[in-house]
């Protein structure tokens, strides 16, 4: 096991671990998602009181949560890269970020087309949707830090600190926005897609539930698979590999 | 010889000397953001005609708004100069323990650029109707709350200062991570002007105070450190 | 004191140095030599902490100079390519700081130290007022307020003129014999009593390509 993650820490070895993952993993993802949606859209009942309006929590909750849990895992890859110096580790925090804020936009999308219908207003400042935008600053703030910086390496540190720092920000900033939300009561509160839901709903909820946070792997697995070709492309394993796809070509 | 050693505290107390004499010796270290801070609040009202019944209720959100952005357009001055001239090099390889020198160093920056603001926020107060019951929390937030903003901004400041035009990204960095201060130090305003209980917002924002004072020495030294590479 | 072993470094791709290791005793001068972008700077600035991407490793006196930042720091002076001297700020002012942040205060030795550099009289006058050799001076003035035995320095006789640069060797001369070392740059043809070590980026270069 741990010799297995500490493989993984190595660019070459994720790189080759990876190779034949990417189209299961993919092709597995795709189809919960094409089950998921059809299921959830087409057969599952309407809600009792939300009618078809609910079908789009399908897409919403999934991409919000993992665009939550994204950020986690890039401060938590920062850390690592900033412990440890492990290589790998860095690259999948450059590369999970674009991915990540893009999850947290499509979650503030969805959750403005279906706030239209339901609250009628495209956008309210309840707990949960301004926690995601400011989720979604902290995002931006470390790309943008990273991309200010010519050097490569100094760039991966300065956004790596300010990864680590946002993610200690995080609870407090959820904290603080709940209890802004108390002293400015005014906001309805969501009945939640509890229990009392029958399985018809939320079945199909945990197959898109999985497809997404699937296609959200696909992606960091593919863009760290550029990145390592990228930094390592003087190396001689990745010369080897290029001469073999030219071959093959 | 007349060599006498200093302690951690005489050590501090150098760091503390300077920063104060360089904010004196230009004084415009002092004057600029209060300038900023009076004159970008006086801008709301101009901005929307509105009654004084509704600035009044917006104040305290303006006035911590501005403040913020106040803090942070000031904290140019923290590192730029020594970055530029090695002077940040010399407190990188001091013997003396870099985490209190930078807490000192960032404490010395808000005696003369946030401590002011708040000793004239009640002034701005007045030119936007704040109701009466406000003035005392919105002074004690801003005490409370102003010195723990210079803190989060000097991770941003320290983070960028090596590169040649930081100051959108110094906000882009900074403010979200702002958002608790702002949001208890004007709720604090709110709170008061609500008749409600405030000793459960003050305890908030001393320990926001404190948890900004201990912990982001520790990210403004490891920020540094890169930003001299 | 210092041992440098297996040092490598790169930038932006390009190998500055690889395989680089030599030590530093006691009563030693040594001079780092290569051309123009060679990495003299970027070895001494690993050398003295402030840069930590490198591979191989720096030792002071046997540990890792990472463990013992704060012992290391003590006994090393560092004079980078900036002068490290406020110009808003007087002589006076910006060497009390310096003291300060080694840990003492001592005016008295300021004011000796500023007179033997010709700066009698301008304690008290903003740097910004001098020129660019009297401000090199202020700063060289650290090195008789330091007690530190490892002196590291960048290029120490920019802006300097002829006395300035003769009075500086001697200074050096008479660290190392009092059993200090130092470890320097600089493209001018060292006078020095003692025997120079060099260490040739350039030569290092060819031989491993």
């Amino acid at each position: 096991m741990w010799q297995w993650l500490y493989k993984l820490g190595s660019p070459r070895h994720f790189y080759e671990m990876t190779t034949g993952l990417v189209p299961w993993l993919t092709g597995v993802s795709l189809l919960l998602l094409a089950a998921g949606v059809v299921w959830g859209l087409g057969f599952a009942p309407p809600d009792y009181q939300m009618g078809d309006n609910f079908r789009i929590i399908y897409i919403h909750v999934p991409t919000s949560m993992c665009g939550m849990g994204a950020y986690v895992l890039l401060a938590t890859m920062a850390a690592m890269h900033m412990i440890w110096n492990i290589k790998m580790a860095d690259i999948v925090a450059k590369v999970s970020a674009p991915v990540g804020a893009a999850y947290i936009a499509l979650g503030l999308i969805t959750g403005a087309l279906w706030g239209k219908p339901t609250w009628g207003t495209y956008w309210t400042w309840d707990a949960r949707l301004t926690s995601s935008l400011i989720l979604l600053f902290l995002f931006l703030g470390v790309m943008a830090l990273r991309a200010a910086y010519d050097s490569e390496s100094a760039g991966s540190k300065a956004a790596s600190v300010l990864a680590i720092v946002g993610v200690v920000n995080v609870p407090i900033i959820y904290f603080s926005v709940q209890w802004w939300n108390t002293l400015h009561q005014g906001t309805s509160k969501l009945g939640g897609a509890g229990s009392a839901n029958p399985p018809e709903i939320w079945i199909p909820a945990f197959f898109t539930g999985f497809a997404v946070i699937g296609l959200f792997f696909v992606a960091v697995i593919l863009r760290s698979r550029n990145e390592i070709l990228y930094r390592e492309r003087r190396t001689q394993w990745v010369q080897d590999l290029l001469q073999k796809e030219l071959t093959h070509a | 010889m007349s060599r006498s050693a200093l302690g951690l505290a005489g050590s501090l107390g150098t760091t503390l000397q300077r920063e104060l004499q360089l904010a004196f010796s230009s004084p415009g270290r002092i004057v600029n953001p209060l300038m900023f801070f009076v004159i970008a609040v006086s801008m709301f009202p101009l901005g929307g005609r509105m009654s004084a019944e509704v600035l009044g209720t917006i104040a305290a959100g303006v006035i911590w708004v501005t403040a913020l952005l106040a803090v942070m357009l000031s904290m140019e001055s923290l590192f730029r100069s020594d970055f530029d001239d090695g002077s940040l090099e010399q407190l990188l390889l001091s013997p003396q323990p870099l985490y209190f020198h930078l807490q000192v160093k960032v404490l010395a920056h808000w005696l003369v650029t946030g401590l002011p603001l708040v000793v004239i926020s009640p002034l701005l107060g007045l030119l936007l109707h704040l109701p009466e019951a406000g003035y005392g929390p919105l002074m004690l937030g801003l005490l409370l709350g102003t010195p723990a903003l210079s803190m989060i901004a000097a991770i941003g400041t320290a983070l960028t200062v090596g590169l040649a035009r930081s100051g959108l990204l110094l906000a882009v960095l900074v403010l979200p991570l702002s958002i608790p201060v702002l949001v208890f130090g004007a709720g604090l305003v709110d709170t008061a002007l609500n008749g409600l209980p405030l000793t459960g917002v003050v305890a908030v924002l001393a320990a926001l105070l404190v948890l900004a004072g201990t912990l982001a020495p520790l990210a403004i030294g490891a920020a540094l450190r890169i930003s001299v590479h | 004191m210092l041992t440098v072993a297996n040092l490598g470094c790169e930038r932006d791709e390009r190998v500055l140095f690889d395989h680089l290791s030599f030590s530093v005793a006691n009563g030693m001068l040594l001079q780092i030599q290569g051309a123009n972008g060679s990495g003299k700077t970027t070895l001494l600035r690993i050398l003295a902490g402030l840069n930590s991407d490198y591979t191989g490793e720096v030792l002071w006196r046997g540990q890792n100079c990472r463990q013992t930042r704060q012992e290391y720091q003590q006994a090393l002076f560092y004079l980078g390519h900036a002068p490290a001297i406020n110009r808003t700020l007087t002589p006076l002012q910006n060497l009390r700081w310096f003291c300060g942040l080694q840990g003492f205060s001592d005016d008295a030795a300021i004011h000796a130290a500023l007179q033997q550099l010709g700066l009698a009289g301008y304690a008290d006058i903003p740097c910004h007022q001098m020129s660019a050799g009297q401000q090199r001076r202020v700063s060289l003035a650290r090195l008789s307020l330091s007690a530190a035995p490892l002196w590291i320095m960048d290029e120490p006789f920019t802006a300097l003129d002829k006395q300035g640069v003769a009075e500086l060797e001697a200074r050096v001369d008479a660290h190392v014999t009092s059993g200090g070392a130092v470890i320097l740059t600089t493209h001018h043809a060292l006078q020095t009593r003692h025997l120079l070590t060099v260490v040739n980026l350039d030569a290092l270069r060819t031989e491993s390509a």
